[in-house]
Order: structure tokens, then C-alpha cells, then sequence
């Protein structure tokens, strides 16, 4: 088996996440879906990194993670206090910008 | 005494900045504060002369530098002075009768609730006027230039709730800016060919200049001239210029502001006298103008008008006389001086008239005056007799001079210049006598006016007659003073120069002909309104009458030849403007705004919409890396 | 050059279960659902990060992404999502359109991108290995990575302290005392004395039934709303309504025959089943 077919699976996944963000209203569940996202992109790093033969991927790999960790914070944090003065989780309804 | 230079300007600078700004506190007290500030000025002018007297040549020449006014490179434009005989005489001139106007119009205007601000305007005048004629380069003297032409407005349209006063004022605002632009243009190509536009400089310079450019600069210094001293083609305003208050028009449109084209035409003698085209054309303006506000003068009923076309008259033959060149400069200033005196003493009498007659106007209104105001009729009688050129009054040496030097200038123009001008004295002679005999001789003729109420003439007070009386002993006798040893012309001659003019006829010859049309138009005068009554109703006259009493068709002229043909091309640019230009800017706008009404459907608010865009655009990037990479 | 066979088998079969929870993320109603499906997906992940080397992110990946950060979605879940299930009708017109397309056009362009570039051969991380997985990523993070590493830190404090102020409700006044708020219940003329006890029947004892009126229905009162809100609120049967009502009607029938004749059938009627059912309610 070629390798390159984890990252046919992280461009599947990938996809797959980014039509969630697209589609899901619940604003957690499109949270979920960024993290998809971000973890099709891991699989895309530690594969190049095999690929290639150096650890630079993986330490990319690991910085994503740094950052979704930060990410999914103050994301959830932004989730919780938008349910409380809103009573609702639903992205959709975070749209007073609209015409 | 150098460093007074300044304060003969500042001195009314400062009274018109006080009058202005003080309000109401001062109503009481205003006119005397300009009154007095006009006479420090006129005090400050005569130490100043008698100082120039104990000198001798070129040192009579002072210089006085204030500040650097907008020192940029080669461009260094210095507010400083100059006073040489040229310009004293003008500051005597202007500080003197300035001072006796001022004195007049505490009386003139004692009914008057704005009187405060008039005598500010005044004092303004009296500031742009020296500056004017003390400037040491042309910016500055463009100065005093627009100043003098701002307080002009003021003054016409003074009781601006008379819309044909601010219309007046209008009027004579933008015709002056035609004249100005001429001026100003004027200042420009004299920068561009000498790089500087101070006298010195320009005028040692002036030989070396190409023929062209100097009589573009002659022509467009004229076109200023023509502008300002009611010259033709820009001389419709003057007339209307009659709106303001009668002591501005004796001050300012009579005996000072007027003849600051005469000024500037003397001042730049060097550029004219190397120009002979300018030249020519200067005399021509003056000839023209001077029948033209003679005919005018003949044919108003309205005293000041009739008065206002003798000024434009008497400055035409200045203008004639500093067109001449330097056979004629001094008799120009001269004639300039004595106008000055008469001139203002006439409008001065003319005001007294009015102020007697509830501020009637119309002289077939008036008749038998002398009865009732025997001041105004001598004062007036004596200016009259000095502007018609009675022999021994000051009309008659100066204006005897322009005439004999127009003929003195030679071959055909001589004799036609000079034809000319014994013409005008001949007329001048038939409409004085008219306004003469139709305000003080005769039966009286005036009627109750609408309410009734009869008018019941009488003298003027005595801050009226004083300065009339003053007046008119210039009138008599400042000709003469002149003319003893030639003193005026030995005084002016380092400044503008002068050659003894040669007349193809005598001296003798030309003196008695001007004596002969002088007694023509007399009579003539005499027996059309001296020996039969003047109709109370204006008859309908002949062509040249009727065309006269419209001055002869000058406004209708400007308006067929210069204000349609300008509403026609507004008319068709705003046309242009609307369906074109609009269309464009409109047309733009309007097809903004609505790709912006549909582009702002994208932005409906939902963060699930603006993921799709996301999304979409990274597709597109990502198609367009690879099509980059040749996939 | 390619993979062992043990490892292609695996890549298949894990394959398949990863597409499947991402899909299950994607697609269940519940968010519960959702998180347990995005936690099979990144368990399967993480096998993968294990089978090509990356063995500190392999761990990683299980002790903070699937251990720490999906406990912290199901922790929200249960703070936020008691309104549970989650409509897919898709309420923007165009959005699904939109999506589809968006979405199939970019994944086919990556895939198409990723068959173009010729990856035929791979290096493999034996050498870069050699010396230990993590002690090579320590070298490279405390090298030629330290100022990013540095950098991360300081985000991650911010980003712990930004929580912090978005939750953190600022209190403006001092905490009503019980006894002030036990005032403003009388005051407002609220529920002064406990609430009603849920439905407690002779064979049915539960709080999550709610008692009956006097007239038959059932009381909101009775049940707690969190659980009415999650639906998990078990109804009085219609049949066990209906089989109470005919028992009623049995034993009025059965006293009819001693009181309608001497009374207004339809008066005693009416008191007879307000008792019954009052009996019945209690």
C-alpha cells in the first residue's frame, strides 16, 4: 500500500468536516467539525512527515494541536456565554448582521 | 521722518479698525474718532511735505521698508513705502479732502443710525488709497487697489436696504474686476519678463524689455486703469455708482479713487513711454471717454448723474493727458489736483442741495436756489466757474495745458486729439451751465412731494458749508498756484519727467480758441435753459438725447454683447452639465448602488453562508495553484 | 516501495471506521452522538499516528485531543445542550446547494491534486527515529522550533484566561439572604410551599410522571422542567386515563342504582366524579 492514501483519507475527512461547518446549525456540533478539520490536517502532517523522512510534520502536527487546544477554549467559552444570554446554541441566531 | 510713512496709512487703518470692531458704545463718539484719524493722517502728510520741501533732487525720494511681505526665493514681495512727489502730492490730496469730507459727513450723515460704521468704511477708504499710492511695487499697489475698490462697494451700497444700491454696488464690484484681472495679469507678465515687480527694478529695466510684452503689460496696466477711473469700455458703474451716500461720491468717485488709473498710467511712465502702441491706445480710451461723459452729462436730469458723466469726462482728459507721454504727465496730475478740488466741492454742493430738498435729486425739481442757500450757490458757482475753465481759476490752467499738449503731440493725431478736447471744453462749458442754471437760477419748481409735505429748502450747517468754503478756495485759486513759475511742473518733472511740447498753432491761438467754445457752449447753455423756464417734465428730445439719458446705450450694449451671450453659454453649460456630466457621475452611482443592492444579499448574517464563501473561495485558489503549476 | 501488508489491512479497515464516525460527526441529531462519533474517529487517528512513526503524537492525540478536549465538548453538551436533538432541516435557501457544491468541488480538486503529484516513494522515518521519536521532536521544538514554542505557551495562557473573562459573571450586588428571597416569593405571590409532588400511584412511583388534577390532567407543576425540556418526560397513558375513567363510571353505575332515582342524575353526576377522581388523583 502506497502511504499516499492516508492522505486521500485526510482530504475525505477534511472534506467531510468542512461540509459539517457548512450544514450543522448547532454551534457545538460545527465545533466539532473544525476539529475534524484540524485533525484530517494532522493525519495530512504526520503523512508528509513519513513521507519525507523528517520530523518537521509531526512537530507541525503537534503545534496543531497546541492551538486547537487554545482554540476549543475560549470557543466553548464563546458557546457558553452566547447560550446564556441567548438560550440557544444555534449559530443561526447569532445573526444581527444580516440585511 | 522715514519710519511716518507707515503711520500715514496706519492712522486711518487704525480708525477703521476701531470703528468696526467697538459697536454700538462708540455711536456716540465714532464720527469724530474717524475725523480726527483722517486729520493726523493729513497732519502727518504735511510734516512730511514740508520736510521733502527742505530738501532738494533725489533725496526728496523716501523710502520707508515695514516687513517682508512673502519672501519665497526669487519671488520677495515687501510691504514697504515709497514717498516721492508723485505720491505726496496724491497723499495731500487725499488726506486733505479726505478730511474735509470726513468733516462734512458729520453733519451730511447726522440722521443716519449707521453713521459709526460709514465713517469706518471712510477710514478704510483713506488706508487703501495711501496704500495705493505709497507702495513701493505693484503687488502692494494692488493692494490698495482691491482695498480701495472693497470700501467702494461699501460705500455705494451703504443703505443697502435700497435694492437698486446694492445693485449699484454690485455692479460696480464686478465691472472693477475686470479691470483688476487686467492689473493683475498685468503684475504677473511683469514678473515673468523682469522677475520682480518692484518699481525700481522694473522701471531701469523697462528699455531692455522686448516691444511685445511691453505693451501687453501697457494694454492690460490700461484695461486696469479703465477699470477703476470709469474709462471706456468698463465705464457703466460709475453711474450707478450715484447710489452711495453724496460725501463718497464727492471722496471717492469724484476727486480720489477715480484717478487712481491716472495714477497707475503716471507711475508706470517708463513702460508707456516704451511702448508707443499702449500709448496711442491710452490717449484714444481718453478721447473717447471724454465726449462720451460729456454727451452723457449734457442729458441727465439727476444732478449727481449729470456730475458723475463730468467726472468721467474731466478723467478722460487726464487719461488723454497721460497718454500724451511725458509732454503731458504733469498736466495730468495737475488737472488730477484741481478736479480733485472742484469736483468734490461740486458733489459737496450737490449734497448741500439735496440735504436742503428732502434728498430730491432731479434738477428739474430745483430752480431759484440762490435765494435760499447762499453759501452752496457761491462755493457751488465758484467750482463751477473753475471747471468749465473761466480764465484765472484753476480749470482753466490745467485743462488750457491738456489741451494745448494734445495738439503739441503732433502730425494728425494732434489735431484730432486736440480737436477733441477743445470739443469736450466746449461742451463741458454747455452741461455745467445747464446743472447751473436749472438748480440755482430760474423759477423754483418744486413740488409737495407724495405725503404733501412741501419742501422748504434751506442752508446746510456749518460742518457742511466749512469744508464747501475750503473747497472752493482751492478751486479758485490752486490753478494758479500751479502755474506761478511753473512750480507744479518743477516739483513733478524728477518723477515723471517732462518735455516742452510744440504746437504746431500758437499758444495764444489755441487760449483763445478755448475761450471762444468755452463762451459757444455758455450761450448755447444759456439759451436753452437761461432764457426760456425749464419744463418741469423732460421733453422727449432728439436720438442722441434719448440715447444719452440711457448713457448712451452702455448698459444696453454690455448686456446684448457681453450678459446674453453669457447666459446663452451658462445656460448651455448647465445644460452640458446636467444631462452629461450628471448622466456620467449619476449613472455611475446608480449602477453602485444597485450591484451593491444585490452584492448585499451575501451578506445575510449567517456564519454558515459566510463558511460556504470560505470554502468556495479556497476551492478557487486551490484550482487556481494547480492550473498555475500546469496540472 | 510501499507498506507492510499488516499495515495496509489495518489502514482499510480503520479507514472505513474513521469515514464513518467523521460522517456520523457530521450527520447525528444529538450532539452526545456527535462527540461519541468524532471519538471513535480520533481514537482511529491516533492508531494511525502510531503506525507511521509518530508515536508521541500517537499518545497525544489520545490523552489530550480524545481524552482532555472531547471530555470538554461533552462537558458544554451537558451544559448547554438540554435542548437536545438538533433539526437538520436546512432553513437558508441555497445553503444546501451551496454547500454540495463547494464541498464536492474542493474535495475532488484536492484529490485530484494528491493523485497528480508523483508521491511514489517515501522516505520512511527509520533514520529520523533512530534516536527515539521523542527525544527527536524535543530537539527540533527546543531548536529550531523554540521561539514557536515559546510563542504557543503564551497563547495558551491568553487563550486560558480569555475563557476565564467570557464565563466569569461579574456580581454587582451583595447575594439576596434566604430570608430575603423567601419575602420576595410572598411578595410576588409566587409558589410559596413546595412544589406538588410528581404522580404517585399505587403501581407507578417516579418523578418523572407527572401528577393528576382533580379532573384528570396532568399537572406541570409536578415535574422537574429540565427534564420536561429534554423530553424525557414518561405521559400519563391515554389508555390508563381512559381504563381510570371507566372504573369511575363502573362504581357510579353501581351507586346509581340507590341514588338517581331520589336526586337530579346529572348534578350527582357531576359531584360524584369530582370525588372519584379526587380519590383516584391522591
Amino acid at each position: 500500500m502506497n502511504p499516499v492514501n492516508y492522505l486521500y483519507l485526510a482530504a475525505l475527512l477534511f472534506t467531510i468536516g468542512g461540509a459539517g461547518v457548512m450544514i450543522r446549525r448547532n454551534a457545538i456540533i460545527v465545533f466539532m467539525c473544525v476539529e475534524l478539520m484540524l485533525n484530517a490536517c494532522n493525519l495530512a502532517f504526520v503523512t508528509f512527515a513519513r513521507l519525507h523522512g523528517n520530523l518537521d510534520g509531526q512537530i507541525f502536527a503537534f503545534f496543531t494541536m497546541v492551538v486547537a487546544a487554545a482554540e476549543v477554549v475560549v470557543g466553548l467559552a464563546i458557546i457558553v456565554t452566547f447560550f446564556r444570554s441567548r438560550h440557544s446554541a444555534s449559530v443561526d441566531d447569532a445573526s444581527l448582521m444580516k440585511l | 521722518m522715514d519710519h511716518l510713512i507707515g503711520a500715514l496709512v496706519g492712522a486711518p487703518l487704525l480708525g477703521a479698525g476701531i470703528l468696526l470692531t467697538g459697536g454700538r458704545r462708540l455711536d456716540r463718539t465714532g464720527h469724530w474718532i474717524g475725523c480726527l484719524l483722517s486729520a493726523a493722517s493729513f497732519v502727518i502728510g504735511a510734516l512730511l511735505f514740508a520736510d521733502m520741501l527742505g530738501k532738494s533732487g533725489s533725496a526728496r525720494t523716501m523710502t520707508s521698508h515695514l516687513f517682508s511681505w512673502v519672501p519665497v526665493a526669487g519671488f520677495q514681495a515687501n510691504v514697504s513705502f515709497q514717498l516721492d512727489q508723485l505720491s505726496m502730492t496724491f497723499v495731500l490730496l487725499i488726506t486733505g479732502v479726505g478730511t474735509l469730507i470726513h468733516i462734512y459727513s458729520v453733519g451730511y450723515m447726522e440722521q443716519d443710525e449707521n453713521r459709526r460704521r460709514f465713517f469706518g468704511y471712510l477710514n478704510l477708504f483713506l488706508a487703501a488709497m495711501l496704500l495705493l499710492v505709497l507702495a513701493d511695487n505693484y503687488l502692494l499697489l494692488y493692494m490698495g487697489w482691491e482695498g480701495v475698490g472693497l470700501a467702494s462697494y461699501l460705500l455705494i451700497g451703504f443703505w443697502q436696504h435700497k435694492p437698486s444700491a446694492a445693485t449699484a454696488a454690485k455692479k460696480a464690484f464686478i465691472v472693477n474686476r475686470v479691470g483688476d484681472m487686467g492689473l493683475s495679469i498685468a503684475i504677473m507678465v511683469m514678473f515673468a519678463t523682469f522677475g520682480s515687480f518692484s518699481f525700481g527694478p522694473v522701471f531701469s529695466h523697462a528699455t531692455s524689455a522686448s516691444q511685445a510684452k511691453l505693451t501687453v503689460i501697457g494694454l492690460l496696466l490700461l484695461l486696469g486703469a479703465c477699470g477703476k477711473s470709469a474709462q471706456v469700455p468698463l465705464q457703466s458703474w460709475l453711474g450707478d455708482a450715484m447710489e452711495g451716500p453724496t460725501p463718497v461720491s464727492a471722496l471717492i468717485h469724484a476727486a480720489t479713487m477715480v484717478t487712481a488709473g491716472v495714477y497707475l498710467i503716471t507711475r508706470s511712465s517708463a513702460i508707456f513711454n516704451a511702448a508707443p502702441a499702449a500709448q496711442l491706445a491710452v490717449t484714444v480710451v481718453g478721447a473717447v471717454t471724454l465726449l462720451f461723459g460729456a454727451i452723457v452729462g449734457c442729458a441727465k436730469d439727476d444732478i449727481k448723474k449729470a456730475l458723475a458723466g463730468s467726472t468721467m469726462s474731466q478723467i478722460g482728459y487726464m487719461i488723454l493727458a497721460a497718454g500724451l507721454g511725458p509732454i503731458g504727465y504733469v498736466f495730468a496730475i495737475m488737472h488730477l489736483i484741481t478736479h480733485g478740488f472742484f469736483k468734490a466741492g461740486l458733489f459737496l454742493g450737490a449734497g448741500s442741495v439735496m440735504h436742503g430738498m428732502n434728498d430730491e435729486v432731479d434738477m428739474r425739481k430745483f430752480g431759484g436756489l440762490r435765494k435760499f442757500m447762499p453759501v452752496t450757490y457761491v462755493t457751488f458757482g465758484l467750482a463751477y466757474l473753475a471747471i468749465i475753465g473761466f480764465p484765472g481759476l484753476s480749470g482753466y490752467w490745467s485743462k488750457d495745458k491738456i489741451i494745448e499738449a494734445a495738439f503739441a503731440k503732433g502730425g494728425t493725431d494732434g489735431w484730432i486729439l486736440g480737436g477733441v478736447a477743445l470739443l469736450g471744453a466746449g461742451i463741458t462749458a454747455f452741461y455745467m451751465t445747464r446743472v447751473m442754471l436749472m438748480t440755482f437760477f430760474g423759477e423754483k419748481r418744486w413740488v409737495p412731494d407724495a405725503d404733501g409735505h412741501e419742501p422748504h429748502p434751506h442752508e446746510a450747517p456749518r460742518t457742511m458749508t466749512i469744508p464747501m468754503i475750503i473747497l472752493a478756495f482751492g478751486s479758485v485759486f490752486a490753478g494758479g498756484l500751479f502755474s506761478l513759475n511753473s512750480s507744479f511742473l518743477h516739483w513733478l518733472e524728477p518723477v515723471t519727467g517732462h518735455t516742452e511740447g510744440h504746437s504746431p498753432v500758437s499758444t495764444v491761438l489755441i487760449q483763445a480758441a478755448t475761450l471762444v467754445v468755452l463762451a459757444l457752449g455758455l450761450g448755447l447753455a444759456w439759451v436753452q435753459y437761461g432764457r426760456q423756464a425749464v419744463p418741469a417734465v423732460a421733453p422727449r428730445g432728439s436720438l442722441l438725447t434719448r440715447a444719452a439719458r440711457r448713457d448712451l446705450l452702455q448698459d444696453d450694449f454690455n448686456h446684448v454683447a457681453l450678459v446674453k451671450p453669457g447666459e446663452y453659454l451658462t445656460r448651455g453649460l448647465v445644460y452640458l452639465d446636467h444631462s452629461v456630466v450628471d448622466g456620467v457621475v449619476n449613472g455611475t452611482a446608480a449602477s453602485v448602488g444597485g450591484l451593491s443592492g444585490r452584492m448585499r444579499r451575501l451578506q445575510n448574517g449567517y456564519v454558515r453562508s459566510y463558511a460556504v464563501s470560505m470554502l468556495g473561495g479556497t476551492a478557487v485558489l486551490v484550482a487556481a495553484t494547480l492550473l498555475m503549476r500546469g496540472v | 516501495m510501499s507498506t507492510s501488508t499488516g499495515e495496509a489491512i489495518q489502514f482499510w479497515i480503520l479507514a472505513v471506521v474513521a469515514v464513518l464516525g467523521a460522517i456520523g460527526t457530521v450527520s447525528m441529531k444529538k450532539a452526545v452522538h456527535s462527540a461519541l462519533s468524532l471519538a471513535g474517529t480520533m481514537i482511529v487517528l491516533a492508531v494511525f499516528y502510531l503506525a507511521q512513526g509518530a508515536y508521541f503524537l500517537g499518545v497525544v492525540q489520545i490523552v489530550v485531543y480524545t481524552g482532555a478536549i472531547m471530555m470538554l465538548f461533552l462537558f458544554v453538551v451537558m451544559l448547554v445542550g438540554i435542548t437536545a436533538a438538533d433539526s437538520l432541516k436546512e432553513t437558508i435557501k441555497g445553503q444546501r446547494w451551496a454547500a454540495a457544491l463547494c464541498g464536492l468541488g474542493f474535495g475532488i480538486l484536492l484529490i485530484a491534486g494528491l493523485a497528480n503529484a508523483s508521491l511514489h516513494s517515501f522516505a520512511g522515518l527509520g533514520a529520523a527515529n533512530s534516536g527515539g521519536n521523542v527525544e527527536g521532536l524535543a530537539r527540533l521544538i527546543f531548536t529550531t522550533y523554540v521561539w514557536a514554542f515559546e510563542l504557543t505557551g503564551a497563547l495558551l495562557i491568553t487563550a486560558a484566561v480569555g475563557a476565564m473573562v467570557l464565563t466569569h459573571r461579574e456580581r454587582t450586588q451583595r447575594a439576596a439572604t434566604q430570608r430575603e428571597l423567601s419575602e420576595q416569593r410572598v411578595r410576588e405571590g409566587a409558589q410559596v410551599t413546595p412544589l406538588p409532588a410528581p404522580g404517585v400511584y399505587a403501581r407507578h412511583n417516579a418523578v418523572d410522571i407527572p401528577g393528576l388534577l382533580p379532573d384528570g390532567t396532568a399537572s406541570e407543576l409536578t415535574v422537574n422542567p429540565t427534564l420536561r425540556a429534554r423530553g424525557q418526560i414518561r405521559d400519563v397513558s391515554g389508555e390508563r386515563l381512559a381504563q381510570l375513567a371507566e372504573l369511575e363510571q363502573r362504581s357510579e353505575n353501581w351507586l346509581e342504582r340507590d341514588e338517581h332515582e331520589r336526586d337530579g342524575g346529572h348534578r350527582a353526576n357531576g359531584v360524584n366524579s369530582a370525588n372519584g377522581s379526587n380519590g383516584g388523583g391522591q
